[in-house]
């Protein structure tokens, strides 16, 4: 029974370990400095590079940073802080209901209340998109994260006769900091893979980003631009925007593990 | 200074200072508050501003776009059933692959194996859950669908070609190709849940078991596994919830064919997909409803599935973590 | 004008479980006052209701009136808050905060309350630690955290910071229950050493640490005050049997 669940384990991981192969034998070729620094060439001429969609997609993750996380962390110390009963257990579920919410549905959501008004897709409205995917998740971390921190921080602090909001401020947010910087990075991870959302409100863009109320480039939407094209080196460009997507999601994922190594010495 | 005139003194110094302190506490919770209901404001957008959208179609067309399978955009007529059935198939042909290799996997790593060997397992499972939909996608297409069509069908067809689910032209890309491709998205979440559920069973249970001389199999059989039951059932439906939404990696390998067919070789679509291939294209407001009516019926179906899921894992060891992508 | 802190009539409630019942007792100014009992008998939620932090806990509440220099702490308008700069707490377990350096710790009530002069901050933080018997140790460590100092060390950095706000009263909840009996010792004499300047309520389950330190003793039993007087008195003529029992070791 033992050799069957470890044999479950290794096929759980074993798609990884072929996905990386595939992708560095096919895309590793392609990945140079053209890619980082060329805007894409049109159909039939060879070469370029996928710069407009790296930065793209670096300006709807800051985007959609700057939306979600306020609102996701001060959600997040409401939970913490709140002596309801009721309203923090509805915003907990409503908060995990909406992280299963299929991206491609938050993705009609954002079409819905910018694209529609506005009358035009934008880099704006994949911001939001991306920002409503990052705000449960931010949320709930916080939530977690805060409540790791002793109660006896929070009353030491109380007693030297500081108001709630200067203790949570001061002492309970930062204690709580390198667990609530894992969450944001857990978040950056997730959004900067989505292509979903992205579809119909950020669009897609062949050439610099101008404004943010017009359509923008990113790197999943161009690898599945290129990966549906009949072209071979259009192919080619997808493996290599693969890896360099795989490889910003990694590390940003890395780095989140090495973060909550340092929750725990700074909580206990 | 008589101590009467000393309590009104510092009393009414207390009582100004209150007013401008207060404040600052009153303004924190009221943000905090603010944020935290702006999720609730959130959902309830998504649902009237998408009700809204799809309400041409659902006009036009009642209750029987859920069950006529006409997609039709030139003559504007739209029933969802090839989508609800590729949806439908797809994740269950996913579950049935991916749930007894996710659960194996979370027993694995809970309690059977080595100790040191948990953290980079565990490490590996998510990151394969943290792996983009579209690169997997891009494998589907260009490793998976051939190595299919190639190998796996041909060899299924000459075996089991008796049974109605595997006849038809290898074609690679199809409901097969999407089932596969979404075991292998869902089954890291199905392990890191299920994980964490098992993790949540409280040592007792297992000591008791071992008391009564059971080896190590038995006691996760008998005390975890019973223990942890609606939990692991949760884990399976968040898996499920997943699958049913997931967009861009199905979109790519599943051939994007609105029919219904009982063939795992045949080509098919989803509600998810028809939504990601079709809505740019989608000029009249009719056939943006109808595509939006899917994305409303797919985000009812998501959260129902997800609520359950919520609840049940919650009712294991209230302290089980949620997990992310 | 100094007349220290009268509580009459507090009682104390979480939820339903009523934990206080009709406290009534004057504590001396400058003084040291000790209140001992068994587990459970309400002697910690006792000194919280002095600064008003019993009411942090979610369901507990408060009656009664707590007079401190003459001013009710529970009236109406009075923001616990003002209470709490007024009168330090120091807690059972160390509680530096982590994410700070030693001399940032100490500086924390004065800084968080809006002071940003820095040769006002390096004065105050001196003089605290000075006070608390902690400069010396210290001095040469004030940027490193808090908690990388020895746990009596700890303890007397949390009075330090209790310290710096210059509170007229000061709190002390089983402050030595975690420390070694030298820790404990430095502690006892920086009691002594601190009621020269300030009111000092101290909760104890150690009998020998409240004759040693304090003028007055309090005896809670069951969420009453059972006997109040002085010290020596309370010791070795308990007036009440309960206490007499207690003190010789019957129950608790």
């Amino acid at each position: 029974m033992s050799a069957l669940t470890a044999g479950s384990a290794l096929a759980v991981v074993l798609p990884l370990i072929l996905l990386f192969g595939f992708l560095l034998h096919q895309g590793a070729s392609a990945v140079n400095v053209d890619f980082f620094t060329r805007l894409p060439k049109p159909v039939g001429e060879a070469g370029g590079g996928m710069a407009n969609a790296i930065v793209g997609s670096l300006i709807l993750i800051a985007l959609a940073g700057a939306l979600g996380l306020p609102l996701g962390i001060l959600g997040g110390v409401y939970l913490t802080e709140s002596r309801d009963r009721r309203l923090p257990w509805l915003i907990r579920f409503v908060a995990d209901v909406l992280n299963g919410v299929p991206s491609i549905v938050i993705g009609i959501f954002a079409y819905t209340v910018v694209v529609l008004p506005m009358r035009r897709f934008s880099a704006l409205a994949g911001g939001v998109a991306l920002a409503v995917i990052m705000l449960p998740i931010v949320l709930r971390t916080t939530e977690e994260m805060m409540r790791l921190v002793p109660a006896s921080l929070r009353e030491a602090a109380l007693a030297l006769g500081l108001p709630e909001w200067k203790v949570i401020l001061r002492v309970v947010l930062p204690t709580a900091r390198a667990g609530i910087i894992t969450g944001v990075m857990v978040a950056i991870a997730r959004v900067a893979g989505e292509t979903a959302p992205l579809l119909f409100t950020a669009f897609g863009n062949r050439f610099w980003h101008q404004r943010l109320d017009q359509p923008i480039a990113a790197l999943p939407l161009q690898i599945f631009a290129y990966a549906i094209a009949p072209y071979d080196d259009w192919h080619r460009q997808a493996w290599a925007g693969a890896l360099v997507l795989i490889a910003l999601v990694f590390l940003v994922s890395l780095a989140a593990r090495i973060a909550t190594r340092g929750r725990y010495s700074a909580v206990r | 200074m008589t101590t009467a005139a000393a309590s009104r003194s510092l009393s009414s110094a207390v009582v100004s200072a209150r007013a401008r302190r207060g404040w600052g506490d009153r303004l924190f919770r009221g943000l905090a508050r603010g944020a935290a209901l702006s999720l609730i404001l959130l959902v309830t957008a998504m649902i009237i501003g998408m009700a809204g959208a799809a309400m041409p179609s659902f006009r036009a067309f009642g209750w029987r776009f859920l069950y006529t399978s006409t997609w039709d955009p030139v003559a504007e007529t739209f029933g969802a059933l090839p989508f609800v059935y590729g949806t439908l198939v797809s994740s269950l042909l996913a579950l049935v692959i991916a749930v007894p290799l996710g659960l194996g996997a979370a027993i694995f790593l809970a309690e059977l194996a080595p100790v040191w060997i948990r953290p980079p397992i565990t490490f590996l499972v998510e990151l394969v859950a943290a792996v983009p939909s579209v690169v997997f996608g891009l494998w589907g297409i260009f490793v998976l669908a051939p190595w299919l069509r190639n190998w796996v069908q041909p060899a299924l067809g000459a075996s089991l070609g008796f049974l109605p689910l595997f006849q038809g032209p290898p074609y690679g890309v199809g409901m097969l190709a999407a089932g596969i491709i979404l075991a292998i998205m869902i089954v890291p979440f199905i392990t890191a849940v299920s994980r964490e559920v098992l993790l949540a069973v409280p040592n007792t249970q297992r000591e008791a078991a071992l008391g009564l001389g059971a080896t190590r199999w038995e006691t996760t059989r008998i005390a975890v596994l019973r223990y942890g039951k609606s939990g692991l059932i949760g884990a399976v439906l968040l898996g499920l919830g997943r699958a049913l939404g997931e967009t861009m990696a199905v979109t790519m390998v599943i051939g994007n064919r609105p029919e219904v067919a009982i063939s795992l070789f045949a080509p098919g679509y989803t509600m998810a997909s028809v939504i990601a291939n079709e809505f740019t294209e989608a000029t009249s407001d009719l056939y943006l409803g109808a595509l939006i009516e899917i994305g409303l019926l797919l985000f009812a179906v998501t959260v129902i599935v997800n609520a359950l899921a919520r609840l049940l894992v919650w009712s294991v060891g209230g302290a089980v973590k949620q997990v992310r992508e | 004008m100094a007349d220290g802190i009268l509580v009459k009539d507090l009682n104390a409630w979480f939820g339903t479980l009523h934990v206080l019942r009709d406290i009534g007792l004057a504590i001396a100014p400058k003084a040291v006052t000790a209140i001992i009992g068994p587990s459970g008998c309400g002697k910690s939620t006792f000194i919280r209701c002095l600064n008003r932090m019993h009411e942090v806990v979610p369901s507990a509440r408060v009656s009664g009136t707590v007079l401190v220099e003459g001013a009710n702490l529970y009236a109406p308008g009075v923001d616990p808050v003002e209470v709490r700069r007024k009168i330090g707490m120091v807690f059972q377990r160390a509680n530096p905060f982590p994410t700070m350096s030693a001399f940032d710790n100490v500086a924390a009530g004065l800084r968080l309350a809006g002071m940003r002069n820095r040769a006002v901050l390096n004065d105050a933080v001196e003089r605290a630690l000075t006070h608390a018997a902690l400069w010396d140790e210290v001095k040469d460590r004030l940027d490193k955290p808090g908690s990388s100092l020895s746990g009596g060390q700890q303890q007397r950095l949390c009075i330090a910071r209790a310290l710096a706000v210059e509170p007229e009263v000061m709190l002390m909840d089983e402050p030595c229950s975690a420390l070694d009996p030298i820790a404990t010792a430095k502690i006892e004499e920086l009691i002594l050493e601190l009621r020269k300047d300030l009111t000092i309520v101290i909760v104890t389950h150690n009998m020998q640490q409240a004759a040693r330190v304090s003028e007055a003793t309090g005896f809670f039993l069951l969420g009453e005050l059972v006997e109040f007087g002085v010290t020596r008195e309370l010791f070795t003529n308990p007036r009440d049997k309960r206490t007499e029992d207690y003190i010789t070791g019957r129950f608790g």
